[in-house]
């Protein structure tokens, strides 16, 4: 008899948020105690990620400021692998290669450094003396905490510059006074601040080479040559250097270069930085388990709610929608106050450590989207079984 | 063909619930309702009214028979058409009012049309007039936990005829209710009809069953008898 045409049920996008909003609110601890798996979860990989981030511009910025220009040759030690010295010949070859803009060489000086002469002989301390060109400071981004460099007169008299452990383990915190080095009294004439491209260094007396040939017996033969190249030529410096330096056995000559080291710690931060992000992603998961448990829950406790949206015209896709979305926003909530949190964490750390706080686009929108498709996931199966429940079932049992 | 329309057409409608042992809820039910009638369900507990309620209401599916709503043989519709035809023709009144308990009096009433695609301050428009027509009107923004038994039944009334359905079925409207505010709700079921709203509710209340134009007996799934009030327009 009639012919009207039903009007399909709908819901508004907009009603579907509200409808979740109140359904949270009504329920507060309940949202927020499930929401705080999610917001671990996300904070920690969002602080993971900011934070290897930072560190890593922080590398950028180091490496920036040494060069990666600074290569080091040094002689092999070993049977088989060379004296532990290099050719007469090496330093002064090396500095015909073209692209090579410095070279500083390192000596070992068969002589001890101690404190006072009264010291016992066997008490170095682990410190070793070596001879060195003025040029070393310049090469290796080297600083001066105290007193001075040597310059072309003091290289060749007995005065001595003292890296940074070596100055700490005797004991001397300014330059001016006397050490027993040798035979002799020296005077410290500065002491360094460490070495980031060659820690070796820190633990090492300095003289000049001038020095150490007329006061110490030095043969000045070098241990290593440090060697400054025109960056754009490093790795074609880097190949040749072996067969410049030993033209005779160029197999005992070890070339490396120094800031491979730090990138090289930086690769190892790496693993860690992954470990973090399971680790993350872990409480994620959980998070995600919580939520979809206290939605199974709160479907089961609301089959009054179902029936009567279902005899006010909701379709079963309504009722899904309508659960899903509390579990959508539950997991947004915690993905915004993860994030934030992350941020946060990201920011004490890295002001602690004097970094620069990075926190990526893809961290931040990563974490969000990553509470998103668990929210989905978690609700996915409590809302379809909230869709599923008969009407009259659900109404019967309010 | 008279003037009057027939909202409702039952014939041998059987409705078994498959539990073990199966249940006859509902065995062999015929009758039909007409426009702006108003018809009591009455009965036992446990003799199927509320089933009977559900069925008509297209809540639940007869097992067998014909169930025809507003002219539709609802065993035709698939389960969306179904939604559609309770959000815009049949309004419900339950027992336990059914409110929900964050939302304010208005946005109760105001739900009733979620599902019809209204915007937002239309619901809301309709709902404080609806809410003004119980005797609401002043109640507009209290939340639905905080009012008596008689304002919630009250709420769930402007609820059901929000969208002005041809058909309101309630089932123990006054079951929750003492007998003067249960009295005040048939009050207002009584004047739905007179506006040409057709009202089926179902009662324990023997006085209020006594009062009503039209009522039907039914005792394990069958009607046992019907009652015609003497005077009572047909
Ligand atoms: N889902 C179900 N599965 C099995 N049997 C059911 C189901 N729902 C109701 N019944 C049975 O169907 C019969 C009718 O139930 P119904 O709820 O319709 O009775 P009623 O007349 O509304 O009773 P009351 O006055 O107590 O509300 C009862 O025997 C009941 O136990
Ligand atoms: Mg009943």
């Amino acid at each position: 008899m009639s012919d009207q045409k039903l009007v399909a049920s709908k819901l508004h996008a907009a009603d579907v948020g509200r409808t979740a909003a109140v359904g949270l609110r009504s329920r507060k601890t309940r949202a927020f105690l499930s929401a705080v798996g999610i917001a671990i979860g996300i904070a920690a990989m969002v602080a993971v990620l900011g934070l290897s981030e930072s560190s890593k511009s922080e590398l950028l910025a180091t490496l920036d400021r040494l060069g990666t220009n600074l290569i080091a040759v040094q002689a092999g030690e070993g049977i088989g692998r060379g004296s532990g010295e290099l050719p007469d010949t090496a330093a002064p070859m090396i500095s015909r290669i073209g692209p090579v803009e410095q070279t500083a060489a390192v000596a070992s000086v068969d002589a001890n450094v101690y404190r006072t002469d009264l010291m016992p002989e066997d008490r170095t301390n682990g410190l070793s003396v070596q001879a060195v060109d003025i040029t070393l400071l310049d090469a290796l981004a080297g600083t001066v905490a105290d007193g001075r460099w040597f310059d072309e007169a003091s290289a060749s008299f007995p005065t001595v510059v003292l890296g940074s452990v070596a100055a700490e383990r005797l004991g001397i915190d300014e330059a001016g006074g006397d050490v027993w080095l040798g035979d002799e009294w020296v005077t410290v004439i500065g002491i360094l601040d460490e070495f980031e491209l060659s820690p070796d260094l820190d633990r090492a007396a300095l003289i000049g080479f001038g020095a150490a040939e007329q006061y110490f017996d030095s043969d000045g033969v070098p241990s290593t040559v440090y060697v400054r190249a025109d960056p754009e030529y490093t790795d074609e410096v880097m190949g040749v250097l072996a067969a410049t330096a030993n033209p005779i056995n160029p197999e005992e000559v070890e070339v490396s270069r120094p800031t491979d080291a730090l990138e090289a710690r930086e690769a190892a931060d790496d693993t860690l930085t992954a470990l973090f992000l399971g680790l993350g992603a872990v409480a994620l998961f959980v998070g995600g388990v919580g939520i979809a448990n206290v939605m199974v829950i709160s479907v089961l406790e609301r089959r009054a709610e179902i029936g009567l949206r279902r005899a006010i015209g909701a379709t079963k896709r309504h009722i899904a929608v309508q659960f899903l979305g509390e579990a959508l926003l539950l997991s947004i909530l915690g993905g915004v106050v993860g994030v934030g949190l992350g941020y946060l964490i990201t920011a004490i750390w890295s002001s602690y450590r004097e970094w620069d706080v990075l926190v990526s686009q893809l961290a931040v929108f990563g974490g969000l989207g990553a509470a998103l498709i668990i929210g989905s996931l978690a609700g996915l199966y409590p809302a379809v079984r909230a869709s599923r429940m008969s009407p009259t079932e659900a109404l019967r049992t309010g | 063909m008279s003037a009057s329309r027939t909202v409702l057409r039952l014939e041998d409608v059987v409705k078994v619930y498959d539990s073990t042992p199966p249940v006859r809820a509902v065995d062999g039910i015929s009758f039909t309702v007409e426009e702006g009638e108003l018809l009591g369900v009455v009965g036992p507990s446990g003799s199927g009214k509320s089933t009977l309620l559900h069925v008509m209401g297209t809540l639940d599916r007869a097992s067998s028979g014909l169930v025809e709503v507003v002219g539709y043989d609802v065993s035709k519709l698939s389960d969306r058409k179904l939604s559609s035809l309770r959000s815009r023709h049949i309004g419900f009144v339950f027992q336990q009012f059914h409110l929900l308990s964050g939302y304010t009096a208005l946005d109760n009433v105001a739900d009733g049309l979620l599902y019809t695609g209204l915007p937002l301050d239309e619901r809301r428009f309709h709902a404080a007039v609806a809410l003004d027509r119980v005797g609401m009107g002043h109640r507009l923004d209290h939340l639905a936990t905080k009012l008596s038994g008689g304002e919630r039944q009250r709420v769930a009334v402007a609820r059901a005829i929000i969208g002005s359905p041809e058909i309101v079925l309630a089932d123990e409207p006054t079951g929750n209710l003492d007998t003067a505010t249960g009295d005040s709700v048939m009050a207002l079921l009584r004047e739905l009809v007179d506006m040409g709203t057709t009202v089926i509710v179902i009662t324990h209340d023997r006085e209020i069953a006594d009062g009503l134009p039209r009522t039907i007996a039914i005792r394990d799934g069958k009607i046992e008898r019907e009652t015609v009030a003497a005077g009572a327009a047909i």
